[in-house]
C-alpha cells in the first residue's frame, strides 16, 4: 500500500524547451506553464500550442458550426435564455423532412442542418489533415490519423453515406443530445433489432474490447512501474525488468502474453475495428437489409422463443373489416 | 492509511450518487418466456393508489323489475336515445351521471331547470353523443373493453372535463420554420413522457380511421428491400416510437407488457394484451372520429384545443395509469342500459330549439348511432 499510483507521482519540472519548426510552418502560440494539478494526471507542462492554418480553419468551421446548431436550438424556445439552459438537452436542429429527398431545403426546414454539417464536417476533416501534418512534421508514423478516419468513417456513414444511398437527408441524425439518442433507438426499432446487425455485434466486441484490452494494458504497467515498467521500450530486452515481469504474468496466468509492441496493436486494430465495423453496420442498414430479426432468422442465429399464441388481429379479421 | 476507510467509503456510495435509481423494494412479475427480460417492475412506494369507486347517490336506489314504469322515451319529452329504458331506469341512471360527471354542478350542469327537456344547454347535446359513445364501446368494441366496460365515470371521475385528453398541436402541424420543434425536442410535452420523441402522435394516428390500417407499423417487413414496397421513415419510426411511450405511460407498463423486444413488430412473441390494444386504437379512432370530432361546432370556445379541434380522448383519458382502468372494476354490471344498444338510427347533433314538445314516437327515441368497428 506504500506505493500508490493512481495519480502520476513524481513530477519532473526542468527547463520548458521545444523542437524548432521546419520551414514554412507557423511559430507556436503561448508561453509555457507549469499545472501541478494537471501534472498530477499527465505532463505538468501546459503549452505552448501549435495552431496554424489547418487548426485555424478547422477552429473557424467548427465555431460556425456550433453557432448554427446552438442558435437554432435558441429559436426553438423563441430565444429565451432560461428556457434554453434547461431545455439544452431536449433542443435539437433537425435534418430536412423527407418529401425534401437529398435537396436542398429552405434553411428553416434543414437548411440550416445541411449547412451545420458541411461545416462540421469541414472542420472535421481540416483537424483530420492536422494530425496527419503534424505526425509528419514530427518525424512520426501518422497512426493516429488513420485512427480518426475511421471514427470520421462511421460519422460521416451516419450522416452523409448512408442518406445518399437512401436518397433523404431525413434519414441522418439531428444535432441534438436526446434527439440523437432517440434517433438511435428509432434506427434499430424501424430496422428490426440492430442486436441481430452481424455488424453491430463485431463494433460491440471491438468496443468492449478496446475497454478490457486499456485495463488490462494500463494495470500491467502501473502495476510494474515501481521497477520503472512506464520505460517500456528500454526494458523490452533485459532480464529481470518490469518489462519482463509483466509478461511473465500474463503468461503464467493465461499462457500468452503481447509484447510490449503488440499490445498497442492490439489496442490501435480493436479501436479502429469498432468505428469501422459500425459504419459498415450503418451501410447495410436500409439498402442491403429491411429488417435484421428477419435477416437474423433466415440466417438461424435469432433464438426461437415458443409462440405466445397471440396472432395480428389485422391477418385475424381479414376482409370482414 | 487513516484516509482508506474514508476513500472505501465515498468509492461504495458513489453508485447511489450516480444513478437515476428508485431504491424502494420493486414488484417483479415475470410476463414473458425465460431469458426474454419480459418483466414488469413496479416500484412499491409509487403505485397508484386505489381508486374511488362511485354510487354514493345511487347505491340504495333499488329497481324493481315488476314495476319499472313505462318506457323513458314515452313518459318525457325529447328522449332522444334513451327511450328504450324504463322510468326508474332512466332516473336512476340520470342520478348516476349527475354523480360521474357533475356532482358538484349537478342537473342544471346539461339541463335548464325550468324545462328539463329543452336542449338549449350545449353539455346536454355533448352528454347524448356521449352516452351514445358509451354504449356503442360497449357493444361494438368488447375486443378491448371486454365485459367490464364503461360508464361515464371511466373517463370523469366526477369531473365535467376527463382529467386527461388531448387536442391537436397547431406547432406539430406547422412543422416549419426555424422556431418550431417540429412537434418534438419538448420536456414539457407529457406524451412524450420527457424523451424528445414527436409528442403529438394523437392527430396523425387516433383522429379518424385509418384506410391503410398500417401506418404504426413501421419496422421491415422482411429481410431485404423489396422494390415497390412500403418503407417506413426513421421520422415516421420516431412519431410510432412517440405513440409507444404514451401508452407505456397511461398504462404504467414497460414495452415488454405487450412486446417481446427482441422484434417489436412479430405477433407471435407478443402478449395477449398487444391485441387488446390494437383493438383499443381502432376503438379510440372510432369515439374521437364519430362522436367527438361531430360535436365540434357544439362546443364553446374554451373546450377547444388552440387548432379549434374539441378535447379528444386518448389511452390515459380511461387507463390513468392503470393497465386495467380502475383496476377492472366493472360498473356496467350495475347498468346493464350502458351496454346495450336499441334500434339504430342516427341522432342529431345540432341542438334542438327544444321548449316545444317533441314527438317521442320510438324511431326518435332509439336514436344511437350503431358505429361499426373501425377494424
Amino acid at each position: 500500500m506504500a506505493y500508490q499510483n493512481i495519480f502520476t507521482q513524481i513530477q519532473v519540472v526542468g527547463p520548458a524547451h521545444g523542437v524548432p519548426l521546419p520551414a514554412g510552418d507557423d511559430d507556436r502560440v503561448g508561453t509555457p506553464g507549469v499545472s501541478r494539478l494537471l501534472g498530477r494526471l499527465g505532463n505538468a507542462q501546459i503549452g505552448p500550442i501549435y495552431l496554424g492554418r489547418l487548426g485555424l480553419a478547422s477552429l473557424v468551421c467548427g465555431f460556425i458550426a456550433f453557432e448554427i446548431i446552438g442558435l437554432n436550438m435558441w429559436a426553438s424556445v423563441d430565444w429565451d435564455p432560461v428556457q434554453f439552459v434547461r431545455q439544452l438537452f431536449w433542443l435539437s436542429l433537425e435534418p430536412p423532412r423527407p418529401e425534401y429527398g437529398l435537396s436542398i431545403p429552405p434553411l428553416a426546414e434543414g437548411g440550416w442542418w445541411l449547412i451545420a454539417g458541411f461545416f462540421l464536417t469541414l472542420s472535421i476533416l481540416l483537424w483530420w489533415a492536422r494530425t496527419y501534418v503534424r505526425a509528419r512534421r514530427l518525424g512520426m508514423g501518422t497512426h493516429v490519423a488513420w485512427a480518426f478516419a475511421s471514427a470520421i468513417f462511421l460519422y460521416l456513414s451516419l450522416g452523409f453515406f448512408r442518406p445518399i444511398l437512401m436518397g433523404s437527408w431525413s434519414e441522418a441524425v439531428p444535432f441534438g443530445i436526446f434527439p440523437h439518442l432517440d434517433w438511435t433507438a428509432a434506427l434499430s426499432i424501424r430496422y428490426g433489432n440492430f442486436f441481430y446487425n452481424p455488424f453491430h455485434a463485431l463494433s460491440i466486441v471491438f468496443l468492449y474490447g478496446s475497454t478490457l484490452l486499456f485495463a488490462m494494458h494500463g494495470a500491467t504497467i502501473l502495476a510494474v512501474s515501481r521497477y520503472g515498467g512506464d520505460r517500456e521500450i528500454e526494458q523490452i530486452v533485459d532480464r529481470g525488468t518490469a518489462s519482463e515481469r509483466a509478461a511473465l504474468f500474463w503468461r503464467w496466468t493465461m499462457g500468452f502474453n503481447a509484447s510490449m509492441e503488440s499490445i498497442h496493436r492490439w489496442a490501435w486494430w480493436f479501436a479502429v475495428l469498432t468505428t469501422l465495423t459500425g459504419g459498415i453496420g450503418i451501410l447495410l442498414t436500409g439498402t442491403v437489409v429491411d429488417n435484421w430479426y428477419l435477416w437474423a432468422v433466415e440466417h438461424g442465429f435469432a433464438p426461437a422463443y415458443p409462440p405466445t399464441g397471440t396472432v395480428d388481429p389485422l391477418l385475424q379479421q381479414g376482409a370482414a373489416q | 492509511m487513516t484516509r482508506a476507510p474514508l476513500t472505501t467509503a465515498l468509492l461504495a456510495g458513489l453508485p447511489l450518487a450516480l444513478a437515476a435509481c428508485e431504491v424502494g423494494p420493486k414488484d417483479i412479475q415475470q410476463t414473458g418466456h425465460r431469458g426474454t427480460g419480459m418483466v414488469q417492475l413496479a416500484d412499491r412506494s409509487n403505485l397508484p393508489g386505489p381508486d374511488r369507486i362511485p354510487g354514493e347517490t345511487y347505491r340504495d336506489i333499488v329497481l324493481d323489475p315488476n314495476n319499472l314504469g313505462e318506457p323513458a322515451g314515452e313518459f318525457y319529452e325529447n328522449v332522444q336515445v334513451l327511450g328504450d329504458l324504463k322510468t326508474e331506469e332512466f332516473n336512476r341512471l340520470m342520478i348516476a351521471i349527475t354523480e360521474w360527471v357533475s356532482p358538484e354542478q349537478g342537473c342544471n350542469y346539461c339541463h335548464n331547470p325550468e324545462n328539463m327537456a329543452s336542449d338549449e344547454v350545449y353539455t346536454k347535446v355533448v352528454a347524448r353523443k356521449m352516452i351514445q359513445m358509451t354504449r356503442a364501446i360497449n357493444v361494438n368494441w368488447k375486443d378491448h373493453v371486454k365485459d367490464t366496460g364503461v360508464t361515464c365515470w371511466t373517463c370523469h371521475r366526477g369531473q365535467p372535463v376527463p382529467a386527461h385528453y388531448w387536442t391537436t398541436d397547431p406547432e406539430s402541424m406547422a412543422r416549419m420554420g426555424m422556431r418550431s420543434r417540429r412537434g418534438q425536442n419538448n420536456p414539457d410535452a407529457m406524451p412524450a413522457v420527457y424523451s424528445s420523441l414527436p409528442y403529438d402522435p394523437f392527430t396523425a394516428y387516433i383522429l379518424e380511421k385509418d384506410p391503410s390500417e398500417r401506418r404504426i407499423r413501421v419496422s421491415g417487413t422482411s429481410a431485404y428491400p423489396m422494390p415497390g414496397m412500403r418503407r417506413a421513415t426513421l421520422m415516421d419510426t420516431e412519431m410510432t416510437y412517440g405513440f409507444m411511450m404514451h401508452f407505456s405511460d397511461s398504462l404504467g407498463v414497460n414495452c415488454t407488457f405487450c412486446h417481446n423486444t427482441h422484434s417489436f413488430s412479430d405477433w407471435s412473441g407478443s402478449t395477449a394484451q398487444r391485441a387488446i390494444s390494437w383493438y383499443g386504437i381502432r376503438m379510440v379512432r372510432d369515439a374521437n372520429e364519430n362522436y367527438i370530432t361531430p360535436l365540434t361546432s357544439v362546443f364553446p370556445a374554451s373546450r377547444l384545443g388552440p387548432a379549434g379541434d374539441p378535447f379528444k380522448i386518448n389511452c390515459a383519458t380511461c387507463h390513468q395509469g392503470k393497465n386495467k382502468p380502475m383496476g377492472g372494476y366493472s360498473m356496467i354490471r350495475e347498468f346493464p342500459e350502458l351496454a346495450r344498444l336499441p334500434v339504430a338510427a342516427p341522432a342529431a347533433v345540432t341542438p334542438t330549439t327544444a321548449a316545444a314538445p317533441q314527438p317521442t314516437d320510438s324511431a326518435a327515441t332509439a336514436a344511437v348511432a350503431v358505429a361499426t368497428p373501425a377494424g
